[in-house]
């Protein structure tokens, strides 16, 4: 048992499988993620793979402000990856809302829907960024310590 | 226990069945994987990758989709890797079980018609639109290349006059070997559901296709028969189309190097090709498959 798990811990760090979710992003930071795919920095040396259904993801990398009509989906699709399971707010609008914060259309933060493990600042952040983000999620699925930060925000 | 059955199990768990495919399997997937990135001036994952990912997938917790009976959603993956692991352990392979009878080249092929088969039924239990259409394409592909690759073996039995796979292996290497191994190799793309004919499971297009609703452990085990599969292919190409040596460690060389063979050819295609559309694929199997298929049938009834 001791063998299995210890093989199971290897095992979530070196097999993140992110699945991307565009929460009323500008498309900045989905261009950012885009070029991991590619031949310079080429995610899948960490054994990262971007998976079309949530089903088969581990990590949930999140852009944008998150806008009102977009929580629900994004509420949904988190609910959809299965355990363990850890979420990457990509660029500043996930984090704060960045120029939209105070807009009654978004969310300001999306750890007020789902909850957060790492952020990974910047409009857009480097690519280089959001590898560091993706392996710093992998590491926090492995000691399963994720769900770091969480703060529900209730409307009228 | 009898000493048969002691060497069939032994035979269905370790060398070539289950443990012997599971490892030569996750090779074969990482060489894929690895030689494509290459080739797209990238590096790739390391080596270990797929065994990290099976793991990975038996560790997570699973979630069987609403209106989907729990019973066909485990058996269906669990009956692929079953059946598709006695295909290998049938097969007359250097260091293999020789328990060779009448028919057993026509019981090798139903085997290995399994996972698709459990493929398409996943597709459609799940109840999602995405796997309907994954599983209806793929129900198509293989009335596409299942004319060249069954062709291909009814050809070699037709010369040998016999579907024992040991009377197939005996025959004596001619002209048919060639044309047949030619047909073989056409289907083979679409068998391991590589990329002008990765139709079924269509990443980002179709979502992932049958699997799409698949997570956790039996996800982890249609990935395990993808990679049973592939070894299952190059096994039979080995004993089909490769003439056996008298040296039993020279056989088993020319046996991993089948599978690499088959390995190599698909990761160039699949890098250097684009999807191609359902309708395509299947005018490019019953056109070009089919006219290999009859050149190998007719060359082996003239012969």
């Amino acid at each position: 048992m001791g063998l299995f798990s210890s093989i199971l811990k290897l095992s979530r760090r070196r097999s993140p499988w992110v699945y991307v979710l565009n929460a009323g992003s500008c498309n900045g930071c989905d261009i950012e993620i885009g070029s991991l795919l590619s031949p310079r920095y080429d995610m899948e040396q960490i054994g990262a793979l971007r998976q079309g259904s949530p089903k088969h993801a581990d990590i949930l990398l999140i852009t944008g402000p998150l806008t009102l009509r977009s929580a629900d989906a994004v509420r949904s699709i988190y609910a959809q990856i299965p355990e363990p399971k850890a979420v990457v707010a990509v660029g500043s609008c996930p984090a704060t809302g960045n120029v939209f914060a105070g807009s009654p259309t978004v969310e300001d933060g999306v750890l007020h829907v789902v909850p957060v493990d790492v952020f990974v600042p910047g409009c857009p952040p480097r690519p280089q960024a959001i590898l560091a983000g993706v392996q710093e999620a992998a590491h926090l699925l492995a000691e399963g310590k994720t769900g770091r930060w969480h703060k529900e925000k209730h409307h009228e | 226990m009898s000493n048969g059955l002691i060497q069939g199990l032994a035979a269905y768990f370790l060398w070539p069945g289950l443990l012997a495919g599971a490892l030569l399997g996750w090779l074969y997937l990482w060489l894929s994987r690895a030689l494509i990135a290459r080739m797209q001036r990238r590096f790739g994952p390391p080596f270990y990758q797929p065994f990290f990912d099976f793991v990975k997938l038996l560790g997570k917790r699973s979630m069987v989709p609403a209106g989907t009976a729990p019973l066909l959603y485990y058996g269906l993956p669990l009956a692929a890797v079953i059946s598709i692991t006695l295909a290998l352990a049938v097969m007359p392979l250097p260091g293999g079980l020789n328990a060779s009878f009448t028919g057993d080249l026509i019981l090798v092929l139903y085997l290995m018609e399994m996972p698709a088969f459990c493929d398409i039924l996943a597709g459609f239990a799940s109840r999602s639109i995405y796997g309907q259409v994954g599983s209806s394409r793929e129900a198509a592909l293989i009335l596409g290349y299942s004319l060249p690759f069954i062709a291909a073996v009814s050809a070699l039995a037709i010369q040998a006059d016999s579907f024992r796979m040991v009377d197939v292996l005996a025959l004596p290497f001619g002209p048919v070997h060639v044309l047949a191994a030619a047909a073989f190799i056409l289907a083979v793309p679409a068998r391991l559901k590589s990329n002008p004919f990765s139709i079924p499971n269509a990443e980002q297009e179709i979502v992932a296709g049958p699997h799409v609703e698949y997570n956790g452990p039996a996800l982890a085990l249609f990935e395990l028969a993808h990679g049973l599969e592939f070894v299952a292919v190059g096994a039979l190409f080995s004993v089909l189309f490769i003439p056996r040596l008298p040296s039993a460690g020279l056989n088993l060389v020319l046996y991993l190097a089948a599978g690499l063979l088959l390995v190599l050819i698909t990761s160039v295609l699949a890098a250097a090709t684009a999807r191609l559309q359902i309708h395509r694929a299947f005018r490019f199997y019953w056109t070009w498959g089919a006219l290999a298929a009859l050149g190998c049938v007719v060359l082996a009834a003239l012969l």
